[in-house]
């Protein structure tokens, strides 16, 4: 089992996940360089932080990226892929996930602790989790404000695409749970075959008890369970 | 050389919080009839050629592609020799 | 009006300068050495003072000089870490001022070699009822999360105080501090015949030229006029030249490397050069340029960002520009070390100038300016009995001095790295581990200018106390300190009385607390018409936890029935207080004094009494003063108090004096007389305050009488929404 972990002249999540991956799991993990074309992993993750500088819209170049090219065959071919924060908004940029992102409703960054409920656990992101779970797991974006057009918000409804809501700490889903205006109160998406998810909270900053929380750890876990039942490799 | 203009906007009915701020900031200096404000972008290419039609055209599916992201913007596109 | 006078110089500094060069200086010259001999670049008012400032420690690797100070950590590791003013661009243009500062300062710590891991600011505005001023602080904040959350870099600590002497005048001071393997050590040293010399980065254009010397002057009340001389940020760019410098010192084969700060080439090449004895050769014509036209004298005082300088061993110039390459940076051969003493400057095939490095460095003035220290003026007294413990409680509370400050951390990225153990808002400093060790380092910055104002010397010493408990009250003990020091006018011997007294209380902190300075920054000419800003030193300090698992203490009560304990003895003046303040304005009342001897003692005591399992929180008395302290330490833990004790003191003055040097602390009843044993063995004054309660209340007690007893969540809200109900 091999994790990638793609580098965009700007991620600066990159590390916090191969850290994560590689100390904290103990799984191989390696670094994908923007330019490459080739890889051999088993999942790839889209690193958080602000490629190309975030510059005329948050992932707008990086999915021009060469090494785009290649993760959308990947996920063509049933890979793995998870896009954290900067990630998931490439994914939208690239089409791999339906919608945009606006700017946060408060106008303003926001990084703090959220709470999210699991909706769909029957993912290879979720499946250690429990449906209705709430999972405490930091926020930190100025571009988080998730938009589609009414279709195609009924569709993710429908095939179960929403897979986390911003809640409270009860687990109910209201409007005061949710950091930035974002629809139906949708903090991860993923797409209609399943196997790209993109989720704008940080997994790795809530993986180790010392960091005050270990709730991202699920999704990690998750992963792996679904990589060693064997799935194809991509 | 010619020189093509374009602006990228928020499709209606998509929240624009920054135009809200700004409309709200507005208001409290004393310019009550500002109504609406919406915030967009406004990029300036200088392109090689001369047939201003096709260079249209060429910005046209720039701003598609790249400039502009459609499932929440739109654009237009102004080209002078 | 004579040329060197309008770039800032003197008569009688040009007069020395032709004096030197047995010479006229040309028009190119004569600018590198305004801007060198501007007090930005050369310390002329405050070098002989900052002398005195003890510097040498055990852990002191790296002291004042270079690009910043280091400490050693044990396991061949060592924190670089320095803090630096941007004052004058964020009075200006709040949101580029403020950025461009967090770029600077993260720049001279990976020239160290050392990867950034935190940043911190401390800031000072007018009052927020200002519309002004709530721009300029909206801008700040805006301005420093633009910056830092690009790169990257997390925003872990910091402090904001919002007091009438800042409204023209606002501080932003930026600290950065890097994790650096001792052995890859880097310095801005230039050497090495022959060596190619490179500039690497951002291209350059004509933003920032002479903003060291416009930070040298007072700012006109139209210094809105000097607009180009604020310099715009492109932290994208900085994340990338960040990455492409540690890769190419990973690489080997850099004699120096320093960045482009004030003064652009022309310091960091003079600097480089003074540095490694050597002199330097550059050819302008092959420094990538922003804008067409740009002559030799814009070029060498360019300010653009993201830019540094790099010394290279001959014949490894062409993998490391790959390296550079690879990032898609600027990379290009500018010139070359000689073997001479002298900054040669060619453009056009022509030299436009030769100057000796000693002329732009050592060479430049040094003023023993005529100070004035201020007298202690004929202070009043106040009658506090009359107010109300509960509505002064309240107030302070949802006082922008004192509320939680999220509204400002909360835009800020503080948990990027992975490495944020202690967040903020959860104690008096944050702690960021060490992966791969057990390790944690905590970091603050601290510095009240209203005390120092009141009485510059024992401001000072508070300033260093505060900081080094704040580190102490987490488990840390102290290793070093970094300062910025902001100031008026020092041409004005009030003014550099205030500096002098500020540099005698830090002398005396620092020596009796055995706190190293490893460097820092002086800002002077932060006043506008007559109003100069209260004298403020900020002290930026770094501790070390030895293991995060059974070291680190928590400032909130962990649990219900634990009993609360005073360290330190307190003493009840309420001269500079909140308090003082908000009830009766301001008045000259004396301040209490700060005792450094028990503040070391309790700084040696609190990593001790955690090892032996004796304590379960501490926190520092503070702004606010006792009770909010106490308050402080219930919210974290959403636990309540009782507090029952006996005094001597008005509970006016117990409460809400601030004296420095307390700390509150819970213990569990079974280990108390343990506890208070061993704090007593130490010398320490300890009184025993009272219990934790579980349920929602903060109830007080003196001398039996009920003074104080409200919910805790509704104090909880007024501290929570203090901050954001004063920015509407």
């Amino acid at each position: 089992m091999r994790f990638g972990v793609v580098v965009f002249p700007g991620s600066n999540c990159d590390a916090d996940c191969f850290h994560v991956l590689k100390n904290v799991f103990g799984r191989e993990t390696v670094y994908i360089w923007h330019k490459d074309d080739s890889f051999d992993v088993d999942c790839i993750v889209l690193p958080g932080g602000f490629s190309y500088g975030d510059y005329l819209r948050a992932g707008a170049i990086a999915r021009f990226s060469p090494v785009m090219k290649k993760v959308v065959e990947f996920s063509e071919a049933g890979g793995l892929v998870i896009g954290i924060c900067n990630g998931f908004q490439i994914l939208l940029e690239a089409g791999l996930l339906p919608g945009a992102m606006l700017r946060n409703k408060s106008i303003n960054f926001r990084c703090h602790d959220v709470y999210l409920r699991v909706e769909n656990n029957e993912t290879p992101f979720t499946n250690k989790a429990l449906k209705g779970q709430v999972l405490k797991i930091p926020i930190a974006h100025g571009e988080g404000n998730y938009y589609c057009e009414p279709d195609t918000l009924k569709r993710l409804i429908a095939n179960g695409q929403v897979v986390f809501r911003y809640c409270n700490s009860r687990g109910e889903v209201t409007e005061d749970a949710n950091p930035n205006g974002s629809l139906y109160n949708i903090a991860g998406i993923i797409n209609e075959k399943g196997n790209v998810l993109g989720m704008m909270p940080h997994p790795e900053r809530c993986s180790e008890k010392i960091l005050g929380g270990e709730d991202g750890r699920v999704i990690w876990e998750s992963i792996i369970a679904y990589l060693e039942r064997g799935a194809n490799r991509g | 050389m010619a020189i093509a203009r374009v602006i990228v906007e928020l499709k209606p009915g998509v929240l624009d919080p920054q135009g809200e701020a700004i409309k709200n900031s507005l208001h409290a200096l004393g310019y009550e009839e500002v109504k609406k404000v919406r915030v967009g972008k406004f990029i300036t290419l200088e392109v090689e050629g001369n047939d201003l039609k096709e260079i249209e055209e060429r910005v046209k599916e720039m701003a598609d592609k790249l400039l502009a992201n459609v499932v929440i913007e739109k654009f237009s596109v102004q080209v002078e020799g | 009006m004579a040329k060197w006078r309008e770039m800032g110089l003197t008569d009688e500094e040009y007069r020395r300068i032709v004096e030197y060069l047995d010479r006229e200086p040309n028009e190119v010259e004569l600018g590198m050495c305004a801007v060198m001999w501007s007090e930005h670049c050369s310390y002329k008012s405050s070098k002989i003072h900052l002398k005195k400032l003890p510097t040498k420690g055990p852990a002191v690797v790296q002291g004042p000089g270079e690009n910043a100070g280091v400490v050693d950590i044990g396991d061949g590791l060592g924190i670089a870490f320095k803090i630096e003013s941007h004052n004058h661009p964020s009075a200006i243009e709040p949101y580029q001022g403020a950025a461009t500062g967090v770029g600077g300062i993260i720049r001279d710590i990976f020239a160290m070699g050392a990867r950034p891991i935190a940043l911190l600011d401390s800031l000072r505005f007018g009052k927020l009822d200002s519309p002004r001023v709530r721009h300029l602080f909206t801008g700040v904040v805006a301005g420093i999360a633009g910056y830092g959350n690009c790169i990257g870099i997390p925003t872990v600590a910091g402090d904001v105080y919002f007091q009438e002497s800042y409204a023209e005048n606002p501080l932003v001071n930026a600290m950065c501090v890097g994790i650096v393997e001792l052995s890859k050590l880097k310095k801005g040293v230039a050497s090495g015949v022959g060596n190619p010399v490179l500039l690497v980065g951002a291209t350059t254009g004509r933003d920032g030229i002479h903003g060291a010397t416009f930070a040298s002057e007072e700012l006109s009340r139209d210094g809105e006029d000097k607009r180009p001389s604020v310099q715009v940020g492109d932290p994208f760019m900085e994340k990338l030249l960040l990455e492409a410098c540690l890769e190419a010192l990973e690489y080997g084969h850099i004699v120096g490397m320093q960045d482009l700060g004030a003064a652009g080439l022309t310091s960091s090449s003079s600097e480089m050069a003074a540095r490694g004895k050597s002199g330097i050769r550059l050819y302008l014509d092959r420094v990538p340029l922003r804008e067409e036209g740009m002559t030799p004298y814009e070029i060498m005082l360019s300010e653009s960002q993201e830019r540094m300088l790099l010394v290279v061993e001959k014949g490894y110039e062409d993998e490391i520009i790959k390296i550079f390459k690879k990032w898609d940076l600027n990379a290009v051969v500018v010139g070359e070390i000689t073997a001479g003493e002298e900054i040669e400057v060619f453009f056009g095939g022509e030299c436009v100038a030769k100057l000796p490095y000693r002329l732009l460095t050592e060479e430049a003035p040094v003023y023993d300016r005529p100070y004035q220290v201020p007298e202690i003026k004929n202070l009043q007294s106040v009658n506090p009995a009359g107010v109300d413990c509960g509505e002064a409680l309240r107030r302070l509370l949802q006082n922008p001095n004192i509320a939680r400050r999220d509204y400002v951390y909360e835009q800020y990225d503080h948990q990027v790295g992975v490495n944020t153990v202690v967040k903020p808002g959860y104690s008096d400093a944050a702690v960021l581990r060490i992966k791969g060790t057990k390790k944690g380092i905590a970091v603050k910055t601290d510095g009240n200018g209203r005390y120092v104002y009141f009485n510059p010397r024992e401001g000072a010493k508070r300033a260093v106390l505060e900081a080094a408990l704040n580190l102490a009250v987490t488990g840390a003990r102290p290793l070093g300190l970094t300062n910025c020091l902001n100031f008026g006018n020092p041409e004005k011997p009030e003014i550099m009385g205030q500096f002098v007294e500020v540099i005698a209380g830090m002398k005396d902190a620092c020596e009796i607390l055995n706190i190293p300075v490893t460097g820092g920054n002086v800002s002077f000419y932060n006043e506008t018409g007559e109003k100069a800003i209260y004298p403020t030193p900020v002290i930026g300090m770094v501790g070390l936890i030895d293991d995060l698992e059974t070291g680190l203490i928590p400032m909130a009560f962990q649990t219900e029935g634990d009993l609360i304990y005073l360290l330190g003895e307190p003493t009840g003046e309420l001269g500079q207080s909140e308090f003082l303040k908000e009830f009766f304005g301001d008045v000259l009342v004396p301040v209490p004094p700060v005792d450094l001897q028990e503040g070391k003692k309790i700084i040696d005591l609190l990593p001790l009494l955690k090892k032996q399992g004796l304590i379960n929180s501490a926190h520092d008395v503070s702004d606010g003063g006792l009770a909010v302290s106490l308050c402080e330490a219930a919210f974290a833990g959403e636990l309540g108090v009782n507090i029952d004790f006996i005094t001597s003191l008005l509970p006016q003055e117990m409460l809400f004096s601030e004296k420095v040097g307390l700390v509150i602390v819970s213990v569990s009843p079974e280990k108390a007389n343990e506890f208070e044993e061993i704090v007593k063995a130490s010398g320490v004054a300890v009184t025993k305050l009272g219990r934790v309660n579980g349920n929602d209340e903060i109830e007080i007690c003196l001398n039996g009488q009920r003074v104080i007893k409200e919910k805790l969540s509704e104090l909880k809200a007024l501290y929570e929404g203090g901050l954001r109900w004063a920015l509407k």
